[in-house]
C-alpha cells in the first residue's frame, strides 16, 4: 500500500488493523483492569452515577494478595511449572529422537509409522481421557503430578515428533555425511552437528509443548482432585467459582499471573521460534 | 599412499541398476575425473568409494585393503560436496578443525594444520567467521580446507564447482589443479562439465547409464573416442554427426549421403572396407572444418548453406545445413559469412571419425 490516496490506506489498512487489534487485545485489557479494580467498583451496578467499566482510579493489589494468602495459588503455580517442565522435557527427548529416526534412518514402514503417530495426535483429548483415566486408576497414580506428567506426552510426543521430522528433513543430508567422513559416528554426528543446527526447531517444539501442557485443562480436571495437587487452570476455576458465585477479581488476577510465564517464554525465544517454524537453515 | 581399486562394482536401487560392473584402478597421486550426464552413476560411484552408499556387489579397495564394510570415518578419505556442507553453527576454524577433533588430535597440532591449510587457500582472514558470512567462493575454499587439514589418502570431489558463477569456476579450477600439484594426494572428482574433466583430470572416466564408456587421458578421449557417445560428449562445441553409406569405386572408398560425399583417407581404408554398402556414422569436429580453398583436395570438401553465424571473437561458429543434416563449423574469424550464403567446407582428413551406425562403437 505505497500508492493510492490516503483515505484508501485508512479504510483498507489502518481501520481493519485497529479493529483486529481491539478484538484481539481487549480480553487481555479486561483481564488486567479487573485484576486491579477494587470489589466496590467491580460489583457496582451499570446505571450508577460513577460507573466506569474501562478504567479505575483506585487500583489495588487486594486480589493478588487474596490469591496468594487465601488460596493455594503459589502451590498451583509450582505444580503447573513442575508438570509442564518435566512433560516437555520427556516429550522433547522422545520427539527429537523419533523425528530423527523417521526422517533420516530408512527402515521398513518408516512412512506408515510416521502417519500412525500423526493419527494418534488427531484423537481428541476429550475421548482419550476416558481410557487414560482407567490406566491412571489401575496404576494408582490418581491425584499425583505423575498422572499428568505421564499422560501429557500422549499428545505432546506426536506433536514434537512431527515438528522435528519436518525440521530434520530440511537439514541437508550432506552435513551429516560430511561429519561422518570427518570421523564422527552417527551418534556423534547427531550430537555435534544435527542437534545444534536443529536448535530453533527444538526450541519451537519445546515452547509449544510447554504451552500446551501449561494450559491443559481436561486431564488436570479429571486426574487431580485435592486442592493442593491442582494446576493453575483447574485450581483457579474450581476454587474461585463457588457454585454460581464468581470471584472476578482473584479469578482475573489468577488468569493474568498464569499467563505471564507463557508470555515470557514466547517473547524470550520469539526469534528462534519464528525461524523454527519457517525451517530456515543456511548452509 | 592412496591407491583406489574398483572391481566389478555394481549398485542396485531396488530394481534400478544404477552402476554396472565398474572396473577401475586409480593410481597413487592420480587425479581421476568421472564425467557424464546427470543420472549416469558417477556420483553413486563416488559415494560408494566414500562409504556413504552400500556396494551391491564387487569390491572397493584402498591401498590393497577391501573397504566395502568399513564406515566412512575409517576409510581415511575427505570429501568436498556440491553444496559445500559447511557446518552452519561453527566458525570457519571449527569447521576445519572438526575432523581433527573427532580424531583426537592434540590442540596444537590442530591449530598448526588449520593455519597451514588457511595459508594455502588464503582464508586466514576469516577463520572466526560463520559460513553464512562468506561468499560462495570463500565457502568453497573453506570446504577444501576442511578436506586438506586431514591429510587424507584420497580426496573425493562431488561437483564442487557447480554452485559457483562462471568466472569463479574457471579460477577455482586452476586453483584446484595447483592444489593437487602441490599436495599430490590422490583425487577422484565428479563433474558433468567436460571442460572441467579435460582440464583437471590426469585420466577421465566417461560414464553413461551406469556403464563406463571409456577411460583415458583427456587427449586420448578427444582424439580417439571409443564410441559415438564419448565423441559427442567430449569437446565443445560438440562433434557433428552424419549418417553415410560406404561406397567402393575403383579402389577408393567414399562415405556418401544426400548432402555430402567424402573420401575415406588412405590410413582408414583397411578398417572400413568391411562396411562397404552399409550405413556408418561419420563424425567431424567443428574445429576440424574450415572454409575450402583451392589447396584442399576435392574429395574432402562439401557444399553447405549458412543458417546462423555466431561471432565469438577468437573464432566464428557457423551453423550450416549439409543435405539433411546440420553441422557446426568453427572457422577463422577473418571469414566474412552471411546467413543463406553457400560455402564449401573442407575437412581435415586425418581427423575424420567413423562409428558403427548400430553399435555406435568407433570403427
Amino acid at each position: 500500500m505505497i500508492e493510492g490516496a490516503r483515505w484508501r490506506r485508512w479504510v483498507f489498512f489502518y481501520l481493519p488493523m485497529a479493529m483486529f487489534l481491539v478484538f484481539l487485545l481487549f480480553p487481555f485489557y479486561w483481564m488486567i483492569i479487573t485484576s486491579f479494580r477494587p470489589d466496590g467498583e467491580l460489583y457496582r451496578p451499570w446505571n450508577s452515577v460513577n460507573y466506569n467499566p474501562f478504567w479505575t482510579t483506585r487500583p489495588t493489589l487486594e486480589h493478588v494478595r487474596y490469591l496468594f494468602e487465601e488460596t493455594l495459588f503459589s502451590q498451583w503455580l509450582w505444580n503447573t511449572t513442575f508438570i509442564a517442565l518435566v512433560s516437555t522435557v520427556i516429550s522433547l527427548v522422545c520427539g527429537v529422537f523419533a523425528g530423527y529416526a523417521l526422517s533420516r534412518l530408512s527402515f521398513p514402514f518408516a512412512g506408515s509409522l510416521g502417519t500412525g503417530i500423526f493419527i494418534t495426535y488427531l484423537v481428541p483429548q476429550t475421548l482419550l481421557f476416558i481410557p487414560l483415566a482407567e490406566i491412571i486408576r489401575n496404576y494408582k497414580l490418581g491425584d499425583t503430578p505423575w498422572s499428568l506428567i505421564l499422560t501429557y506426552p500422549t499428545f505432546l510426543i506426536p506433536f514434537c515428533t512431527w515438528l522435528m521430522m519436518g525440521y530434520f528433513k530440511a537439514i541437508p543430508r550432506e552435513l551429516e555425511e560430511c561429519a561422518r567422513i570427518d570421523g564422527a559416528s552417527r551418534w556423534k554426528a547427531m550430537l555435534y552437528i544435527i542437534i545444534p543446527v536443529a536448535i530453533p526447531g527444538i526450541l519451537s517444539a519445546g515452547i509449544f509443548a510447554f504451552t500446551l501442557s501449561w494450559n491443559e485443562f481436561i486431564y488436570a480436571l479429571v486426574f487431580l482432585s485435592s486442592p493442593e495437587q491442582k494446576t493453575v487452570p483447574v485450581g483457579v476455576t474450581s476454587e474461585l467459582i463457588r457454585g454460581d458465585v464468581f470471584f472476578w477479581g482473584p479469578l482475573m488476577a489468577g488468569a493474568l499471573l498464569g499467563s505471564v510465564p507463557v508470555a515470557i517464554a514466547y517473547s524470550f525465544f520469539v526469534e528462534h521460534y519464528v525461524s523454527g517454524l519457517t525451517g530456515s537453515v543456511k548452509g | 599412499m592412496g591407491q583406489v581399486v574398483l572391481r566389478n562394482v555394481n549398485k542396485f536401487y531396488d530394481s534400478v541398476h544404477a552402476v554396472k560392473d565398474v572396473n577401475l584402478q586409480i593410481r597413487d597421486k592420480e587425479f581421476v575425473v568421472f564425467v557424464g550426464p546427470s543420472g549416469c552413476g558417477k556420483t553413486t560411484t563416488l559415494r560408494m568409494i566414500a562409504g556413504l552408499e552400500a556396494i551391491s556387489s564387487g569390491d572397493v579397495s584402498i591401498d590393497g585393503q577391501v573397504v566395502n564394510n568399513l564406515p566412512p570415518m575409517d576409510r581415511d578419505i575427505a570429501m568436498v560436496f556440491q553444496n559445500y556442507a559447511l557446518y552452519p553453527h561453527m566458525s570457519v576454524y571449527d569447521n576445519m578443525a572438526f575432523g581433527l577433533k573427532m580424531r583426537k588430535f592434540a590442540r596444537r597440532e590442530i591449530a598448526k594444520r588449520v593455519q597451514e591449510a588457511a595459508d594455502i587457500l588464503d582464508i586466514g582472514d576469516y577463520l572466526k567467521r560463520k559460513p553464512r558470512q562468506l561468499s560462495g567462493g570463500q565457502r568453497q575454499r573453506v570446504a577444501l580446507g576442511r578436506a586438506i587439514v586431514r591429510h587424507p589418502r584420497v580426496f573425493l570431489f562431488d561437483e564442487p564447482l557447480s554452485n559457483l558463477d562462471a568466472k569463479l569456476r574457471v579460477q577455482m579450477r586452476v586453483e584446484l589443479k595447483k592444489l593437487h600439484q602441490r599436495l599430490g594426494t590422490t583425487a577422484v572428482y565428479v563433474t558433468h562439465d567436460q571442460v572441467e574433466a579435460m582440464t583437471l583430470g590426469d585420466r577421465v572416466v566417461v560414464m553413461r547409464d551406469g556403464v563406463v564408456q571409456q577411460v583415458g587421458e583427456p587427449l586420448d578421449l578427444y582424439n580417439s573416442p571409443a564410441n559415438r557417445f564419448v565423441a559427442g560428449f567430449i569437446g565443445s562445441p560438440a562433434m557433428n554427426f552424419a549418417t553415410v553409406t560406404m561406397m567402393d569405386g575403383n579402389g577408393r572408398l567414399t562415405a556418401k549421403n544426400a548432402g555430402l560425399e567424402l573420401e575415406v583417407p588412405q590410413s582408414q581404408i583397411e578398417r572400413l572396407r568391411r562396411h562397404v554398402g552399409r550405413e556408418v556414422t561419420i563424425g567431424i569436429r567443428p574445429e576440424n572444418l574450415h572454409v575450402a580453398t583451392n589447396s584442399d583436395p576435392a574429395g574432402f570438401t562439401f557444399p553447405s548453406k549458412v543458417e546462423v553465424v555466431e561471432q565469438l571473437g577468437s573464432e566464428i561458429l557457423l551453423d550450416v545445413r549439409v543435405g539433411a543434416d546440420t553441422m557446426v563449423a568453427a572457422v577463422d574469424p577473418t571469414i566474412r559469412a552471411r546467413v543463406a550464403d553457400q560455402i564449401n567446407l573442407a575437412v581435415n582428413p586425418a581427423r575424420l571419425h567413423f562409428f558403427d551406425a548400430q553399435t555406435e562403437l568407433a570403427l
